[in-house]
């Protein structure tokens, strides 16, 4: 946007400056009302368990101390092998990678053929993609489960792979499509005349252009499988649950002493890969959205 | 070199040891996962080891095993049921019907489970005749926890009738005390609820209205008394209680906020854990009325392929009903063993009056399933009443309105 | 031979994702309406009963707190979310010189999921111990927010944390949509002296309605598929006060064993998906039609 408020600086006085003030403020406000379950989190998880039954909940920690971290990711029973969410975390990392790569690279595709190459049908095809996203998960369970048994998949980590890949299609198209439809298809026109085909187009042409939209894509991608506990807790099986399987045994179990340090530890470190992804790619990810201007 | 002889010498003792019999395996889906729970589930993994069995774990946590039922649902349409599943109640029964429970009659039978174990409670391991699932404990449900300073500071004895319970709840509000620790959650709710239909209809009517869904019984004036007294005890919470963990509710009367909790015996574990000790830091008595509601937790073996987890199945459920995990779990759990020839010396004062009132009211025919914790009822009937107890105890629903509720919503489940 | 393969490579290329999607999707919802026929309890049947599940969904209490709660919910979430999301986006599009960092903390809860937050949500919106507990500790006594034990307010709550989790998420569409504005306009307008809020309101705003679209169907996606939240905030309670579709037919077909009647409330949850999505995808359609 145009320096907007550069000129307003400019002709405004001290209203101008007030107002300034009240911007930071609202901003601030918002920033607390985001902030706070972080902040109970993290005192939390710095807490000793005698703190937290004695203590307010939302008081900062007396004595700061990191042993609910170590026994989170170490030592915390989700099971009775108590090795914490270190050997689920790989699993998720397994899961999540492929699932992520496989998905976009398809949804690339698919939203390069629906926005370019235009054929009867397309657009119906599109739409039922679409209305793909939308299916509550609850409903693809049992089915799903019957299927990945006859595939030879259930249990194990391609399984849920293949499952995340399924049911992120309608999304990553939808992206991919969004951003492609915005790209003038005389570009593809002129290639042909080139003689460049159906392929070369794809890798030379868009697929250059498309980090912006990639970007999002994974983003949304990579938080929705991570962050995902009905399939991993219904296609796994010893050995192959993902993190959020493991954090919730360690957070919800029903009659035993409940550690919240660790739970909250436990927490935080099942969503640091997803943190860091948004710390990280924030910035990209807002870019990508604009450069695809978000057409809807 | 040496490596080299070592590694062949290994693989010989292997495959000779494949060809002479095979090796338990077993995959275990259970839901105690907290550190407690672990640490007496990992008893039984190191026996199961010790005999030369390979223990696959696989914990499912969260809303008292519906995860956990999510992910058996869906690895059984797979064709890949675990070896083992901590299964109780009439939910074996549902998936034997569904022809995919394993016949572990044969270790039953020579171990002689029959005359160790309560009938009722051996009824629940029985499939139309055949053994089809193994009790690792059994539960009280119909406990009242009580911190004891409070109760002596306001000259209360433990109640030992509802109207007795009112009383004091009446002399503590009036000192400002929050006379009952509760936390709305639907299955706390349900568990308070049939302590008071077992203490206000008796056991008689407890088996009428929640084990054969009786509708005169679920219609009937008693019902209506029973959710009177629910109204009561509404009135003997805290503002804040809904939503709240059964464990937070349990430190309220550790702290002396509360005086009393009706929670099954695994509050126990809460209370020990902070190093409280029974008969002096806090009591325990069953809540008012005759009778016995018990929670027993069980493994179902599933049908699976393969001699080496069939040896499994075989040796796990020998080894569940073995005194020594009988004991070492329950002394962890708070759950007395289900087998009842086992030495309680080692227990507290609270396990011994559950182990003598489980063989009182055996014999007197009051010793009866929780419906709360599903061991009366299916989960559709159990899970329609629920919602009708959990409604009314969360709004002002009239007794009444609520007891018509409770009959329709009965008869929609069926 | 070639040339054929030339001209039916997209076809080509998206058929195995359309195989998939057809059969994963479509199918898996014939399974469901197949199912909802049945009288299936704790496994699926296939005997044909009629529409005794539908009955005894619609004679069922809770099923009718549960569309109610959706409707409550679902448009709360939709309309705050969009708000607060286009107010966040206009606030932070003042050339803030923090910007990075405070855009970071609008957008990180979608990072989470409510496994993680809902626990810490619990303690905050509890009254005993979050805010209410903390307000009065500062003095004020009479301070009251107990929405999250009241059955009639606590759906409110799901709401509070529901946008917390996604309004960021609004907020960055907006954002970019703010920035892709045609900058050469805005300076027209500023040359003319039109104030600021009215450049917003008639130019910009008007100009992003495909974003409003684009929000709208994500966040409606969120709505009907909520379950986490719920769940870990309040359990459905109190009661089941705070019960939406998602968490009914979940405890229908897993916890209850009864999956004949979680199978019929999945079917009239996809009939109110299709009743949003259908008229989205017409506009989409035609609006490429006329490209």
């Amino acid at each position: 946007m145009t320096d907007m408020t550069v000129t307003n600086a400019r002709s405004g006085g001290l209203s101008k400056i007030a107002l300034r003030w009240i911007l930071y403020i609202l901003l601030g406000i918002f920033a607390l009302y985001y902030l706070m379950p972080l902040f109970v989190m993290l005192t939390t998880s710095l807490k000793s368990l005698d703190e937290i039954r004695t203590g307010s909940l939302v008081a900062l920690p007396r004595d700061v101390t990191f042993d609910a971290w170590r026994t989170a990711w170490s030592g915390a029973c989700t099971g009775i092998q108590c090795e914490g969410l270190q050997p689920y975390f790989w699993n998720s990392v397994l899961i999540a990678v492929p699932a992520v790569m496989i998905s976009t690279l398809l949804g690339a595709m698919n939203g390069y053929v629906v926005a370019q190459w235009r054929f009867k049908g397309a657009n119906i095809i599109f739409s039922l993609m679409l209305f793909g996203c939308f299916i509550p998960f609850q409903v693809v369970l049992l089915p799903m489960a019957t299927t990945l048994g006859k595939l030879g998949l259930a249990g194990t980590i391609p399984g849920l792979i293949f499952v995340h890949v399924v049911y992120g299609l309608g999304f990553t198209t939808l992206f991919f499509r969004n951003y492609y439809v915005t790209i003038p298809q005389e570009l593809v026109k002129a290639a042909k005349v080139d003689g460049a085909g159906f392929f070369r187009i794809f890798w030379s042409i868009f697929l250059p252009l498309s980090l912006p939209i990639i970007v999002v894509t994974v983003i949304w991608q990579f938080t929705q499988i991570w962050n995902d506990f009905l399939f991993g807790v219904s296609f796994s099986q010893a050995g192959t649950q993902p993190i959020t399987v493991a954090l919730n045994n360690i957070v919800n179990s029903t009659t035993g002493v409940k550690e919240y340090n660790v739970d909250m530890a436990a927490a935080i470190i099942a969503a640091l890969p997803t943190l860091l992804v948004y710390v990280v790619a924030g910035k990209y990810f807002i870019r990508g959205l604009t450069a695809g201007s978000v057409k809807g | 070199m040496k490596k080299f002889t070592f590694a062949a010498a290994s693989a010989v003792a292997i495959v000779a040891s494949g060809a002479a019999f095979a090796e338990p395996q077993a995959e275990v889906l259970h839901w105690w996962t907290s550190g407690g729970e672990a640490k007496s589930v990992a008893v039984l993994q190191e026996e199961f080891a010790a005999n030369g069995g390979t223990w696959t774990d696989m914990p499912v946590a969260g809303g008292g095993g519906d995860a956990a039922m999510t992910a058996l649902r869906a690895r059984v349409l797979s064709g890949n049921a675990p070896t083992a599943v901590q299964l109780k109640g009439p939910a074996i029964q549902e998936w034997y019907e569904e022809g995919v429970l394993a016949d572990i009659s044969a270790v039953a039978e020579a171990e002689n489970w029959a005359n160790l174990l309560p009938a009722s409670i051996a009824a629940h391991m029985q499939c139309e005749g055949s053994w089809c699932a193994a009790p690792v404990n059994v539960h009280r449900v119909d406990w009242i926890w009580a911190n004891a300073d409070i109760l002596e500071a306001n000259g209360i004895e433990m109640p030992t009738t509802w109207d007795e319970f009112n009383a004091a709840a009446e002399k503590l509000q009036a000192a400002g005390i929050t006379p009952l620790a509760h936390g709305g959650q639907a299955w706390q709710d349900a568990t308070v609820f049939e302590t008071v239909v077992l203490g206000v209809g008796g056991p008689e009517f407890f088996h009428k209205a929640l084990v054969e869904l009786d509708q005169d019984a679920l219609t009937s004036d008693t019902m209506v008394a029973v959710f009177d007294q629910m109204r009561t005890m509404r009135g003997y919470v805290d503002d804040n209680f809904s939503g709240r963990d059964w464990n937070l509710a349990t430190a309220m009367v550790m702290n002396g906020e509360a005086a009393f909790q009706i929670m099954g015996d695994w509050a126990k574990g809460e209370f020990m854990a902070a190093g409280k000790v029974p008969g002096e830091d806090f009591l325990c008595a069953s809540t008012p009325g005759d009778g016995y509601l018990y929670n027993v937790d069980s493994f179902a073996m599933f049908d699976v392929d393969g001699d080496d987890k069939v040896a499994g199945q075989a040796l796990l459920a020998e080894l569940i009903m073995g005194p020594n995990f009988q004991e070492v779990f329950n002394l962890n759990k708070g759950s007395i063993p289900a087998r009842t020839d086992v030495d309680l010396a080692a227990f507290d004062v609270c396990a011994h009056t559950s182990a003598e009132d489980m063989s009182g009211t055996s014999e007197r025919g009051s010793l009866l399933p929780s419906y709360a914790h599903g061991m009366a009822l299916r989960g559709a009937q159990s899970g329609a009443i629920t919602d009708v107890v959990t409604a009314h105890f969360n709004s002002d629903m009239s007794s009444a309105d609520a007891v018509q509720m409770l009959a329709d919503a009965v008869a929609n489940s069926m | 031979m070639s040339e054929w393969l030339e001209r039916h490579v997209p076809k080509v290329v998206l058929a195995p994702s359309f195989v998939a999607i057809l059969f994963f999707v479509y199918g898996f919802i014939a399974w469901t309406a197949w199912v909802s026929l049945t009288r299936s309890r704790l496994m699926p049947k296939y005997d044909i009963e009629g529409f005794i599940q539908y009955e005894r969904l619609f004679a069922a209490p809770r099923w009718d707190t549960a569309m109610n709660n959706l409707f409550i919910f679902g448009t709360l979430f939709i309309v705050i979310s969009m708000i607060l999301g286009l107010l966040l986006a206009i606030l932070l599009d003042q050339k803030i010189r923090t910007e990075g960092v405070i855009r970071t903390i609008y957008l990180y809860p979608m990072a989470l999921s409510m496994i993680v937050t809902g626990t810490a949500w619990k303690w905050i919106l509890n009254p005993g111990l979050g805010i209410e507990a903390m307000v009065r500790g500062w003095g004020y006594e009479d301070f009251k927010f107990d929405w999250l034990v009241n059955s009639d307010l606590a759906i409110y709550t799901v709401v509070i944390a529901g946008v917390w989790q996604s309004s960021g998420f609004v907020m960055a569409l907006f954002l970019a949509g703010l920035r892709s504005v045609d900058g050469e306009i805005i300076k027209a307008a500023q040359v003319d002296g039109i104030p600021t809020w009215r450049i917003y309101s008639a130019i910009i705003i008007p100009s992003m309605a495909p974003i409003f679209l684009s929000a709208f169907i994500v966040l409606s996606h969120l709505a009907i598929k909520s379950f986490d939240l719920v769940i870990a905030l309040t359990g459905g309670g109190p009661g089941y006060a705070t019960d939406l579709p998602a968490t009914y037919m979940y405890a229908m077909a897993f916890s209850r064993g009864d999956i004949g009647q979680a199978a019929s409330s999945a079917m009239i949850m996809m009939a109110v998906v299709f009743a949003i999505v259908v008229p989205y995808l017409y506009s989409e359609l035609r609006a490429a039609k006329n490209d």
